[in-house]
């Protein structure tokens, strides 16, 4: 069988007013107004979303997972940027 | 990669699975692994699409208007099932079009029940209630599957199979309390789909070659044997109470246990199936084979739109 693919798209929802676009999945499509069209029945046949973003996967950067130790290394050690690294003393009720 | 690195990277794997640590596409996975997810998940979309098939027989002739629009919306459903899966397959690096090409070239199978033909109305709510109860039972523990992509799929392929068991219910319930024509239509389809459905969690655990090691990767959660009586004491009780008979004269109430003891499944049935002589496997394919030709200049010409219009947007801008 001769291949002919459309390019792969990222689809991300936006479920509601008030929340961000969540990533939900991929799918293929010919061009970005399909990738919607698609999109909307693919990942919304329950009104699911609000509004869709699609992104072409070959556009999506990412980190790499194996580098995950370094690259996140400098949170680990900065406990003091958490509250509960604090001592209230007792009889403060709320801070 | 030297040898003792992958050992090392092989048990640190490992050990995040057996810590229900989820395995994402570009984490370090023995090629095993991704092996058996790649079949096991492009099986799967292929099944659903397949699913279709059957259920699609019976479109033009339901019985009125809101039974079409069910089942259309459930077809509708098993399509976008398979597209869930189909993405989830590529995440694992497996290209969508390969996969399909491996199934209509025989190297890929599909679910058995789907090579049984859908010969009256009865057997659009045995499809729901059996088919797709079965399927539950074999999908809900894939939801806490280790592979993140494709236990995603199946938290919404499960959200949306229990609208499908509950219509299927809803038909055999409304024929068996129908006209005594009626039931026993309901009760001649149950009679045919009863053991297929059983067959449709595999082997026996003992004649199971995937089973042990899928079970450590934790892509699966329950052996076949498990699986099948959870759906046997789930599904009793429900015959029961619409008053169908389930066709097996071994099928007791074993006290002891708490479970359902039933007959002996008809093995040698179950291969010739699944080696591709079953009732329907030449259609089933050849189905899919046409609907893959016949779109294909469809899917060439969309590509050259695409690309035309992209050149005068540029133009333009």
């Amino acid at each position: 069988m001769s291949k002919i693919e459309w390019p792969l798209w990222e689809v991300f929802i936006r479920s509601k007013q008030g929340l961000s676009h969540k990533h939900v999945g991929s799918l293929r499509a010919a061009d970005e107004e399909m990738a919607i069209n698609n999109a909307r029945d693919v990942y919304t046949r329950r009104s699911e979303g609000i509004s869709i973003w699609v992104v072409e996967s070959k556009n999506v950067v990412a980190s790499d997972p194996s580098e995950a130790g370094p690259l996140f290394e400098p949170a680990n050690s900065k406990a003091y940027r958490h509250p509960t690294f604090y001592e209230v003393p007792e009889g403060i009720k709320h801070m | 990669m030297e040898k003792n690195n992958l050992d090392s990277l092989d048990t640190i794997f490992q050990d995040k699975v057996d810590r229900e640590i989820k395995i994402e596409p570009k984490d370090y996975m023995p090629d095993a692994y991704r092996k058996t997810l790649i079949r096991q998940i492009s099986q799967h979309a292929h099944s659903e699409i397949v699913g279709q098939l059957p259920e699609a027989n019976w479109v033009t002739r339901a019985p009125n208007l809101r039974r079409k629009a069910v089942l259309l919306a459930k077809i509708q459903d098993e399509a976008g099932h398979g597209l869930y899966l189909y993405s989830a397959v590529e995440t694992l690096g497996a290209d969508r079009e390969d996969t399909i090409d491996d199934l209509h070239e025989g190297r890929a199978k599909y679910s058995s029940i789907f090579n049984y033909p859908t010969l009256t109305w009865a057997d659009m709510g045995m499809v729901g209630w059996l088919v797709d109860g079965a399927a539950i039972m074999n999908q809900v523990p894939l939801c806490r599957c280790s592979y993140g992509p494709y236990a995603r799929a199946m938290v919404r392929v499960c959200k949306e199979e229990s609208f499908h068991q509950r219509q299927g219910f809803e038909i055999v319930t409304q024929l068996a309390q129908g006209t005594p024509v009626q039931k026993e239509m309901a009760q001649e389809a149950l009679n045919r789909w009863w053991w297929p459905a059983l067959m449709m969690f595999g082997p026996n655990d003992a004649d199971s070659t995937h089973t042990a090691q899928s079970m450590k990767w934790k892509i699966k959660r329950h052996t076949n044997d498990e699986l099948r009586q959870m759906f046997v004491d789930a599904t009793v009780p429900q015959a029961e109470l619409i008053g169908l008979k389930i066709p097996d004269n071994d099928l007791k109430f074993n006290e002891e246990t708490g479970h359902y003891d039933f007959g002996e499944i008809d093995w040698d049935e179950f291969w010739q199936v699944v080696k591709g002589y079953g009732p329907c496997n030449t259609e089933r394919v050849s189905a899919r084979k046409k609907a893959k030709e016949d779109g294909l200049w469809v899917r060439e010409a969309a590509n050259v739109y695409a690309e035309k219009r992209a050149r005068r947007n540029k133009k333009v801008s």
